[in-house]
């Protein structure tokens, strides 16, 4: 366990230090990052607006979900995206096999080689979403209930990151052809709105098959203490579920790059 | 064939780190014609091909061997490696690495080998081979003391100093071929497997690779199973060679048998005082040329001594050497003609 520690501090130490080394990618990330957030919000004027609703959701209330869904996005830039792109590089270039060679798991080291620090700044600017979103809609949040939150949030990283692996785990067989990374972004942007205010057929979509709710409504329904406790076990058991299959597809998808290779 | 039983015995006694019995390797490629149509003709009706890379092989390798594997390009030597590092499942045969089957992959099966690839490289680009250094030896469990010891005397027998400190991007090919070689040597493998290790390097490099590669194998016992596209490489490395054409192993011990094998006849070049003719030599081996006063003629080892003494006794002989001829020129021919 050490050892994996000791790992995962040295990836992201030298996975910073690279970033550096172009200082000015660094400054264009900020700034397309703060641009993008700027975008989003007034997106979500158009549809929200102050005084009115949608789906039930007032507009600080949907200040929520697109807090949460900030944080979620900046998860993925700073996280699920660097990696996902290096995986496939990997495939391509075959220095994959020096990943397998090494004695520690394939996955760990592939889902967190690296990190860039461009998304951290969402993730701050999200929390703050959340919590003067929570505010003024006049949440009050327990310490039970805010643990709650950080359950719920963990399940739905736990979600994300299951499909983004899933997703990267079919680079063994695409190679090059598809560009993941969008898919994943696709798949996140739906996420920005509460469920309730997509039609019911998606919303179905968006709960049970790529179950988009739980990643950002239903937290965002537990801040404001209106989730039903069905909906939080789903939840958790969806993120379990995801993993397990996401780790069965690795290890089936390694099974294809051993017999076949490329 | 008897597998099961003739291998771990052996292995068990210590006597066999490398133990490869009747492996092959098919590889299922699509024939797919190019272009949409074609793929999507591929897609409602699938078609495959089967590659033969490599077929029935079987050899061993004791502890320690420095085994230069040859073979053209496509002969099936990667694809070999590959199975023993456990990169790749057999499609059929049996392979023992040190005690383990490679393709489970064991986590203390994987301390034990190294993969060096010249065509491929693990250091990261934008950063110094420390860093890479650092992760490496965090990834297999060395202590930042042991790590530090182990690189400061790769680095010495590898003549590496501030090399490892600036990104890899600005190393010079060979650089970063040595740091690549320390980064794989860090967890101290007892087992390499070098793929093409001197490929693009020039000839000192090349030579300095070859001295440390020697060297290393003195120090520490290692067994090394290399192949190279070039000659030089082998003959200084490896006392035995396995030859590998079109997946088929065709030699397997000394580099000079191999010659033999392919080429018995010794080249015997002349320089006379005076012209002679062609006839003048017939009995006296093959004659490749004769102009003016240097004749080549090639001979049957048993009959070199004999006919040596006769050509100074019949003719004023200015200089006479006897050669063999180059063995990468041997190994050329035989895949050009494809005689095997
Ligand atoms: N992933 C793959 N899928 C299908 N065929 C393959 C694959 N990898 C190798 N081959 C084929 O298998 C054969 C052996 O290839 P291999 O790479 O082992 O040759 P090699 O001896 O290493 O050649 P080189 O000297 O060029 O490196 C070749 O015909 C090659 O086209
Ligand atoms: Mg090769």
């Amino acid at each position: 366990m050490g050892r994996y520690f000791k790992s995962l501090r040295r990836f992201w130490g030298t996975a910073l230090a690279s970033q550096l080394e172009y200082q000015l990618n660094v400054v264009i990330e900020l700034i397309a990052v703060g641009l993008s957030l700027l975008g989003s919000l007034f997106m979500l004027s158009l549809f929200f607006g102050p005084g009115r609703e949608l789906g039930g959701w007032s507009w600080h209330e949907a200040l929520i979900v697109q807090g949460f869904y900030t944080v979620l996005d900046g998860m993925a830039s700073t996280w699920l995206r660097p990696n996902l792109s290096s995986i496939v590089t990997h495939v391509r270039e075959g220095t994959l096999d020096f990943v397998l060679l090494k004695p520690i798991d394939s996955q760990f080291w592939l889902s967190l080689r690296t990190i860039s620090p461009a998304g951290l700044p969402e993730i701050v600017l999200g929390l703050f979403l959340v919590i003067w979103g929570g505010n003024q809609a006049g949440a009050s949040l327990t310490p039970g209930g805010l643990a709650l939150v950080l359950v719920m949030l963990l399940a739905g990283g736990l979600i994300l990151y299951s499909l983004w692996f899933l997703i990267a785990a079919t680079s063994i067989w695409f190679v090059k052809t598809w560009n993941a990374t969008e898919v994943l972004r696709a798949v996140l942007a739906s996420g920005r709105y509460p469920v309730a205010a997509y039609p019911a057929p998606l919303r179905l979509l968006f709960t049970l098959v790529i179950p988009v709710a739980f990643l950002t409504t239903v937290p965002a329904e537990v801040v404001l203490g209106r989730a039903s406790t069905p909906m939080l076990w789903l939840g958790s058991g969806l993120a379990v579920g995801f993993f397990v299959v996401a780790r069965q597809f690795w290890l089936y998808a390694l099974r294809h790059y051993t017999s076949a290779s490329s | 064939m008897a597998p099961q039983r003739s291998l771990h015995p052996q292995v068990a006694h210590g006597s066999v780190v490398i133990e490869v019995e009747g492996l092959s390797k098919i590889y299922r490629v699509a024939d797919k014609q190019p272009g949409l149509s074609g793929t999507l003709k591929h897609f409602m009706r699938r078609r495959h091909r089967d590659v033969h890379a490599v077929s029935d092989i079987s050899f061993s390798i004791v502890p320690g061997e420095m085994v230069g594997f040859l073979g053209a390009n496509g002969a099936g030597k990667t694809t070999t490696l590959k199975m023993l590092c456990g990169l790749i499942h057999p499609s059929a045969g049996q392979v023992v690495v040190a005690g383990h089957q490679p393709q489970k992959r064991h986590p203390d099966f994987l301390r034990r080998i190294t993969l060096v690839m010249g065509q491929k490289q693990q250091l990261l680009w934008d950063l110094p081979p420390m860093d890479s250094l650092r992760v490496n030896a965090a990834v297999y469990g060395i202590s930042d003391r042991d790590a530090k010891r182990r690189i400061s005397e790769l680095s010495d027998l590898l003549e590496l100093g501030e090399e490892l400190t600036r990104p890899v991007r600005k190393l010079s090919l060979g650089q970063r071929m040595k740091a690549e070689l320390l980064a794989a040597l860090l967890h101290q493998p007892d087992v390499l497997f070098l793929d093409e290790p001197t490929l693009g390097l020039d000839v000192n490099a090349q030579a300095r690779v070859r001295q440390f590669l020697a060297d290393y194998n003195q120090r520490t016992g290692a067994t090394m199973l290399l192949t190279s596209h070039y000659m030089a490489d082998i003959t200084a490395l490896c006392p035995r060679v396995l030859l590998i054409h079109q997946g088929h192993l065709f030699h397997d011990g000394p580099l000079d048998r191999l010659a033999s094998r392919l080429a018995p006849e010794r080249h015997v070049r002349l320089e006379l005082d005076a012209p002679v003719g062609a006839e003048a030599f017939a009995g006296l081996g093959r004659l490749d040329s004769c102009c003016d006063c240097e004749v080549n003629l090639r001979v049957q080892p048993d009959e070199l001594t004999a006919v040596v003494a006769q050509l100074l006794e019949r003719f004023e002989v200015r200089d006479l050497e006897v050669n063999d001829p180059p063995i990468d020129q041997l190994i050329g021919d035989l895949f050009r003609q494809g005689k095997v």
